[in-house]
């Protein structure tokens, strides 16, 4: 780390500048951080915690009344028949979503790394190019793909003589949403992957190469190995997306019959807190899948070691 | 690209343009499909494109006297002016970590990391019910706030500011009479320019992005961002079908400046995202 020598100053500088400083360039970053990270959790523990209580018919100021309710809505949050069926589908789909996306990334990254092609910068831009696409958009295009009356892949299917199936339908809903979060977010992992690659020495790789390894073996034994701490971190950050899948079910929802109201965690936190304005049930879910989040992605830094953080106080 | 040794090898070549293909596809088809009109757009094959492109842009910004045009510049300022201010703020926050000796440093720095595992989305409803209540909710101000604190781009100009921000050079701006402010603005932020551009992008793509918080903030149709107006045409177009073609036209114009953007500012993109970020 490098900061200012503040023991050794000598006391005409030190006298000159005035001890609040740093708090001074960290003032907004903590105001803003207070008010729209900490406040929120705060109020969103305390929400979960309370229940309103109506006496006598409901009607009138006063009547309604907000009381302590212990963790009443966390059981009745946790025993709701959506609510499990919303986190093995968000689980399923994250089974799908993380390893494909990583693991395409990956081989994109080793391939436009491998430089033996002259198609690179065209095949970088072009898988990259989906992250300018925002999810709903995302969604609007692969939608309208889906939908059997425009899809080309029907139409190919079709004229195979093969009956296409209705991807919006069923089961295949799943993949469909699965498909637009892979196709989105490749691109991303794998610039990260690609720029963690490059940062390697060449003549790591020379010296290997001339002791007879082949471009497949010097991937796996040193490539894979030094990308790891970024692929730890591209999963720690593709898990806690996945938690929070929302907006390509929601934009899905008028295309397809499938997706309830509650088919992912969060869209099952939006329906309680703005459809059934049960705020607290809301509130104690998203403690609930915040906690989850947290413990996931902490528990997989925590055992890969802090090697992905903190890199700069190495030196 | 650095076409080291070895031969061009047929495999990778197709492996990458396969994968190029799969990512461009929709993007093409985004492009065929605005050019048709509303009965084409489920009659004719899909990949074949028509001439509509300008009716069908005309016809979107008639839609209620040009509201698609007022989404996009909603957009721009949401994503525009909140990356542009949450930049600023992270950069200040980051130059105070990486530069300064102070207590409780490692504190704020600890709870700063923490706020990066927290999932950004879940906070959307808490910041409604917060905002409600001193009556924030449904203005600019709701969807702006909440975007300009970004504990990532924070770390992230810890790393840059550490990393191209020499100390000395600190020390001899303040040597010649700078004040501490004097010194951020003149010598560290044009030093950290090309980090903090990265950060730009970051907040931009991930204000562009966040849909659930406008959604739920905004409930004048006047005041929405691109995404979520988009989603309401496409709630219409369930009942009237004409509308895709609106919707479909709208999502290509929507992308075009930002895919412009990403193709003008690439070389920006150093995603390094655990590792020391800038070499130095």
């Amino acid at each position: 780390m490098t900061a200012f020598p503040t023991t050794t100053r000598t006391p005409r500088t030190a006298t000159r500048r005035s001890a609040g400083v740093p708090y001074s360039f960290l003032a907004p970053a903590l105001l803003l951080f207070a008010a729209f990270l900490a406040a929120p959790i705060a109020y969103t523990t305390y929400l979960s915690l309370r229940r309103t209580q109506v006496t006598g018919l409901g009607l009138g100021a006063g009547s309604r009344t907000e009381v302590w309710a212990g963790l009443e809505n966390y059981t009745r949050s946790l025993t709701d028949p959506d609510f499990l069926p919303s986190v093995y589908r968000v689980g399923a789909y994250g089974l799908i979503v993380v390893p494909t996306m990583l693991g395409l990334a990956l081989l994109m990254a080793l391939l436009l790394d491998a430089g033996r092609t002259r198609v690179g910068t065209f095949a970088r831009t072009a898988i990259f190019l989906p992250y300018a696409v925002p999810a709903v958009v995302a969604s609007l295009l692969w939608g309208f793909l889906y939908l059997p009356r425009v899809s080309p892949f029907a139409d190919l299917l079709h004229a195979l003589g093969i009956t296409p199936p209705d991807v919006l339908a069923g089961s295949g809903v799943l993949w469909a949403v699965a498909n637009i979060a892979i196709w989105g977010g490749t691109g991303f992992n794998m610039i990260v992957l690609y720029t963690a690659l490059r940062a390697v020495p060449r003549d790591l790789y020379e010296a290997a190469r001339l002791d007879g390894a082949s471009d497949v073996q010097i991937a796996w034994r040193i490539k894979i190995p030094i990308v790891t701490p970024a692929l730890i971190m591209t999963s720690v950050f593709s898990i806690i997306a996945t938690v929070q899948v929302f907006a390509e079910p929601m934009t899905l929802r008028p295309l397809s019959n499938t997706i309830s109201t509650t088919w992912t965690p969060l869209m099952k936190v939006y329906r309680d807190a703005f459809t059934r304005n049960d705020v607290y049930s809301a509130a104690a879910t998203s403690v609930v899948i915040a906690l989850a989040t947290f413990l996931v992605s902490f528990g997989l830094l925590k055992l890969v070691g802090s090697r992905a953080f903190h890199q700069e106080d190495r030196t | 690209m650095i076409a080291s040794r070895g031969r061009i090898s047929p495999a990778a070549t197709a492996l990458l343009l396969l994968g190029a293909l799969y990512c461009l596809f929709p993007v093409a088809w985004v492009l065929i499909a605005s050019t048709k009109s509303a009965e084409e757009l489920f009659a004719t094959f899909t990949l074949a494109p028509s001439t509509h492109l300008l009716d069908n842009i005309v016809t979107l910004s008639e839609y209620r006297g040009g509201l698609y045009w007022r989404w996009m510049a909603n957009t721009a300022l949401y994503a525009g002016v909140g990356g542009a201010a949450s930049t600023l703020v992270s950069a200040m926050a980051g130059f105070a970590l990486a530069k300064y000796a102070f207590p409780g440093k490692s504190l704020v720095f600890n709870i700063i990391l923490a706020g990066v595992l927290v999932p950004g989305v879940i906070l959307a409803i808490p910041q409604y019910l917060l905002l409600a209540k001193v009556g924030l909710t449904n203005t600019y101000w709701s969807v702006l706030l909440p975007s300009i604190i970004s504990p990532y781009g924070i770390y992230l100009c810890r790393i840059f500011a550490a990393a191209a921000v020499p100390t000395d050079v600190i020390e001899a701006a303040r040597i010649d009479g700078a004040s501490d402010w004097g010194a951020f603005g003149r010598v560290a932020l044009p030093m950290m320019r090309a980090g903090l551009v990265t950060v730009f992008l970051f907040q931009f793509v991930a204000i562009w992005n966040n849909f659930m918080l406008p959604f739920i903030m905004l409930g004048d149709d006047r005041l929405y961002p691109v995404t979520v107006g988009l989603n309401g045409l496409l709630n219409q177009g369930a009942s009237q079908p004409a509308m895709y073609t609106s919707v479909v036209t709208g999502a290509l114009l929507s992308i075009v400046p930002l895919v412009a953007l990403f193709l003008a500012l690439q070389r920006y993109w150093r995603v390094d995202l655990g590792a020391g970020a800038v070499k130095e």
